[in-house]
């Protein structure tokens, strides 16, 4: 037997080193599942957000002695979260203060007491009120980017200090400071345990996808190291983005987040070779993009879309970047990609959120498009009139276009000194030996 | 993160017990079920399947595929219908089956799917089959 088959339930009470590690490892499974709930459960009891977490971590330890003889109990969130409550009890007693929130939550522990053990002990949808709660506390403007990150992470995605600490590459240590320091903050600055008023709602939920897609970049882009949770913090970023879109359904930039993080994880499985080096787009084996996650990244697309419309509004700037990615993904070349459409979703975010890297990037696809609107040339004076852009100036990528688009048009001389102009400012130095390739083949 | 599918099966007395089961409890059940792992962001695919009455059976036992109507007569196990999730850990995946409205009789087999990295990208099988999931791709995007 297997102990995917639930026999852990079942003889659970042999002991041995490896049946300790399988109990360890199913309550790590029923934390990542449960903890965003029992933290928030306990948060709005206890009113006191650091207080939960400890509270929830106690019970995990309590969890962790306990599982390995008395099995896993049939109902686990609620077991860990009834057991944090009396710790809560406790620590109160201790200190002598019967205020009103002792009153809460024993009423609570004795409400539950007479349910059927089965029954689920709360209400779930003042639990998935909770969580949303939760989330916009961890995401709360008070705290550093860094800070929201961590405890989103620990917090809502269950994930232990050290997983946290090795998806960002920092040593433990700095991540339990930085969570430290976060709930410290929350506390002094006597941060509301609620959802924010509607006039504050788009704002505050903003920063919250930020947070997520801030992950799910971290884990894409990879840009230092190749720890094998790096992808897997890009899946958890869509788990999350997933549990977010859940929370607030109607919600068209959440969807809108959700596809552009599954449309580009889809290119996950060609991105790179088998020794580890980047593929680009061009030259990606686009029969191994995954298809399950370009179904579900369309669905979540239109979704976002659909909503949007129903508001009236445009697609936000997750929305747009997942057209874009969405153009990706169906065309089966990139000659046969709908280039237009792609310049329009450009256009879109240029407006909401203009940039010079958004400007350059409409230019690469303008010269994809079809002349007259579209080609090289096109292409190459929008490129021109950006090269005044001093926020630009110390980056390889807009010589490095234009050196494309000058090797396009067969001006192969000015080609090959911007290709050298790209590799002096590349930081990266297999991009530096790319750039110098390309400006040798132009001759000299 | 790994994709696991749950597989659900029944034996005879599982099936004679799910027929007894009001059809809205059931519904509720597992609604209640598949939303819990939606919400949980893990929910990645699942089908459920009809009655056996209208299956059949193709048996490769003899020198030809013989085709029975109906009859699952040899068969002690249904398989009912599955869900896909993907997970952190293999006993996230035995979490959530565990969770399965589910009753005596019924048996959740849980399996890892197969993604790219367990093929060889260079066989020619492979990419074949590959490219015909892009085709179908392309086509359910252009439908």
């Amino acid at each position: 037997m297997t102990d995917v088959t639930g026999a852990r339930r079942a003889d659970a009470s042999s002991s041995g080193s490896t049946d300790d590690q399988a109990a360890r490892r199913a309550v790590a499974a029923v934390w990542r599942i449960e903890s965003a709930r029992i933290v928030a459960t306990l948060t709005r009891l206890t009113r006191d957000f650091g207080l939960a977490e400890d509270l929830a971590q106690e019970a995990l330890a309590e969890a962790l002695e306990q599982w390995p003889s008395t099995g896993v109990p049939r109902n686990p969130g609620a077991w860990l979260t009834a057991v944090a409550k009396r710790r809560a009890i406790d620590g109160w007693r201790r200190r002598e203060r019967y205020d009103e929130r002792l009153a809460a939550i024993a009423h609570d522990l004795e409400a539950e007491q007479h349910q059927a053990t089965d029954a689920p002990p709360w209400d779930p949808d003042r639990i998935d009120d909770d969580v949303l709660r939760l989330v916009f506390t961890a995401c709360h403007p008070v705290l550093s980017r860094e800070a929201q990150v961590a405890l989103t992470l620990r917090v809502v995605g269950g994930l232990t200090t050290d997983e946290v600490a090795r998806a960002f590459l920092v040593p433990t240590s700095t991540v339990q400071q930085r969570i430290v320091r976060a709930k410290k903050t929350l506390a002094a600055a006597d941060v509301p345990f609620e959802v924010p008023e509607r006039d504050e709602f788009a704002a505050r939920l903003a920063g919250v996808l930020a947070v997520v897609y801030l992950v799910f970049t971290e884990g894409h882009a990879a840009t230092s190291g190749d720890e094998w949770m790096r992808p897997d913090l890009a899946r958890e970023a869509m788990r999350l983005g997933r549990v977010l879109a859940a929370l607030v359904p109607d919600e068209p930039e959440a969807q809108g987040l959700v596809a552009l993080m599954e449309l580009t994880a889809a290119r996950f499985p060609a991105r790179t070779d088998a020794s580890g080096q980047p593929i680009p787009l061009d030259a990606q084996d686009r029969a191994r993009w995954d298809r399950t996650l370009i179904a579900h990244g369309r669905a979540a697309l239109a979704r976002a879309s659909a909503l949007a419309e129903r508001r009236g509004t445009g697609r936000g700037a997750y929305a747009l970047q997942a057209t874009i990615a969405e153009c990706h993904a169906v065309a089966p070349s990139v000659d046969a990609t709908d280039w237009p459409r792609i310049v329009a979703a450009y256009d879109g975010l240029a407006r909401l959120a203009p940039s010079p890297v958004v400007a350059l990037n409409r230019a690469v696809a303008v010269s994809m498009a079809p002349e007259p609107e579209g080609g090289a040339s096109a292409a190459l004076a929008i490129v021109d009139d950006l090269a005044g852009d001093r926020r630009l100036a110390a980056s390889h990528l807009l010589p490095s276009v234009r050196g494309e688009l000058l090797a396009r048009l067969g001006r192969d001389d000015e080609a090959r000194a911007e290709f050298e102009r790209a590799a002096q400012l590349a930081q990266n130095a297999r991009e530096r030996a790319v750039l110098l390739a390309k400006a040798a083949s132009r001759g000299s | 993160m790994s994709k696991y599918m749950l597989i659900m099966r029944a034996d005879e007395t599982g099936v004679r017990a799910y027929e007894q089961i009001p059809f809205e409890q059931v519904i509720e059940a597992m609604g209640r079920y598949n939303e819990q792992m939606m919400n949980a962001g893990v929910l990645i695919a699942g089908e459920g399947l009809s009655d056996a009455s209208e299956g059949f059976v193709v048996d490769f036992s003899g020198e030809e595929p013989l085709v029975t109507d109906g009859p699952y007569g040899e068969i002690r196990e249904l398989f009912n219908g599955f869900w896909i999730i993907e997970v952190a850990s293999k006993e996230e995946a035995a979490e959530w089956a565990s969770r399965a409205p589910l009753g005596p009789g019924a048996y959740l087999e849980v399996r890892r799917v197969n993604g790219p990295e367990d093929f060889p990208q260079d066989n020619e099988w492979i990419q074949k089959e590959e490219g015909w999931r892009e085709e179908q791709a392309e086509r359910a995007a252009k439908g």
